[in-house]
């Protein structure tokens, strides 16, 4: 058995600083004390083993589980999940939740005056196969407006929440669509200062993906970093 | 290979690639979430259970009603939902309620041995993910009635005993009236801001 200690791996500018005024809401919430060193040992502690068991089969299709079909664009989104070696990460566990078509979430804080859609409650899990591969069915989420300056308008997303195999790949992040124009305007998106970072946040549009007369396909690969445990000789 | 914090080469299948940045879980993470929470990693009648609970609060002292919670530890035995690793044995989320308030049931873990076979006192570690959190915040509840404490590296490692006392959670005098046993109830508010701000680790 190797040792491990952990080594900060992730390139500081990849995530979104606490405090980014741009972002009303970090304002009350970010820390303003220096963080603390990361304990020993928690960085690579191990990640949660998820059953088979814990997951009904439709779970991963949202479109499912009420009396008709929601509204909308019927998308399938597909993608690997990866650890920063290019590992896949298998038997994981990725939720998803999102707004429907009319940019509504089935939320009671939410007061957008859109339409809830009663064939769609907008939630979604899964565990990744043996490849690290998940895949969904749902619709395009619609943009949506919120209050954090005059005429603010979230870009289309989809919230991902991904467990890797180590405390320190635990990753809660959204997934955009390509092309959108909100996206250069929009605080959170823009809150990743490495362009190339944010990028990745943007899912890719694929017609291997896209299913004939039924659904398009858009891919988003998810790659977990965080300090990685470095084994030490010895 | 590239060394750690080097900025990764152009996306080829086996070359180290640039980790997925972490975006906020925005004001409705509740709705993707809480269908694993509140299950706490032993049932509310096992004589083992203690309760974990406080609340989170911003920087003007105000309820954070819209926080997740995820609390990892050793030493849950049987987590009712999900299995268990080696280093790892159990996972539990709860979620701020209108009132800012958070509530765990689960065991109380062991002291551990660290990666140096230095002891850490028992502990869970905690992630917080919220509206207005860009990325999660993480730290750790120590508990107030643990000898051990006096020996850990983290709590040594923190400059004066008003900073380590935000690590603890202070075991409560009354019996928690919502448990069905009476179980040991201990108190740890998160304050994300202010006077009282709680010790945060990272960066991640």
């Amino acid at each position: 058995m190797t040792t491990a200690e952990a080594v900060p791996a992730r390139p500081a500018a990849l995530d979104p600083p606490y405090d980014y005024p741009g972002y009303h809401s970090t304002r009350l919430r970010a820390p303003k004390m220096q963080l603390r060193p990361i304990p020993p040992g928690l960085a690579d502690k191990g990640g949660p083993v998820f059953g088979d068991g814990l997951l009904a089969r439709e779970d991963h299709d949202l479109t499912l589980g009420h009396p008709g079909e929601p509204v909308g664009q019927r998308i399938i989104v597909t993608g690997r999940l990866r650890d920063s070696a290019g590992r896949p990460v298998r038997r994981q566990l990725v939720e998803i939740w999102q707004a429907n078509a009319a940019g509504r979430y089935r939320h009671d804080l939410d007061r957008h005056p859109a339409p809830l859609d009663p064939n769609f409650t907008g939630v979604g899990r899964c565990l990744t196969d043996d490849d690290g591969n998940y895949r969904f069915v749902t619709v395009h989420p619609g943009a949506y407006p919120w209050k954090n300056h005059d005429n603010a308008w979230r870009p289309a997303h989809i919230h991902f929440s991904v467990f890797g195999t180590s405390f320190v790949e635990r990753l809660v992040t959204q997934m955009y669509f390509p092309g959108d124009p909100l996206l250069v305007m929009d605080p959170i998106y823009q809150s990743i200062a490495d362009r190339r970072a944010a990028e990745l946040l943007v899912a890719r549009f694929d017609m291997a993906t896209t299913v004939e007369s039924w659904a398009l396909g858009y891919v988003f690969d998810i790659v977990l970093g965080g300090a990685v445990p470095t084994p030490v000789d010895g | 290979m590239s060394a750690p914090g080097h900025p990764a080469a152009p996306c080829r299948a086996s070359s180290p690639r640039l980790p997925t940045p972490s975006q906020t879980a925005g004001p409705f993470v509740s709705l993707g979430t809480a269908w694993l929470a509140d299950a706490g990693t032993v049932g509310e009648t096992d004589p083992s259970a203690i309760v974990v609970a406080g609340s989170v609060l911003d920087g003007d002292e105000r309820p954070v009603t819209d926080a997740m919670l995820e609390f990892w530890q050793a030493g849950a035995p049987g987590a009712s939902l999900v299995g268990s690793s080696q280093s790892w044995s159990g996972l539990a989320r709860a979620l701020s309620g209108p009132d800012g308030r958070y509530r765990l049931v689960t065991v109380k873990p062991p002291a551990l041995p660290g990666p140096q076979l230095q002891l850490q006192a028992p502990h869970i570690d905690v992630s917080i993910f919220a509206r207005g959190l860009l990325q999660r915040l993480v730290t750790r509840i120590y508990f107030s009635d643990e000898e051990a404490n006096q020996a850990d590296p983290v709590l040594a490692g923190l400059a004066s005993p008003d900073l380590r006392s935000r690590l603890v959670a202070q075991r409560s005098n009354a019996d928690d009236p919502g448990s069905a046993n009476g179980a040991p109830t201990y108190l740890f508010d998160v304050h994300l801001q202010g006077d009282r701000e709680t010790v945060f680790f990272g960066p991640w």
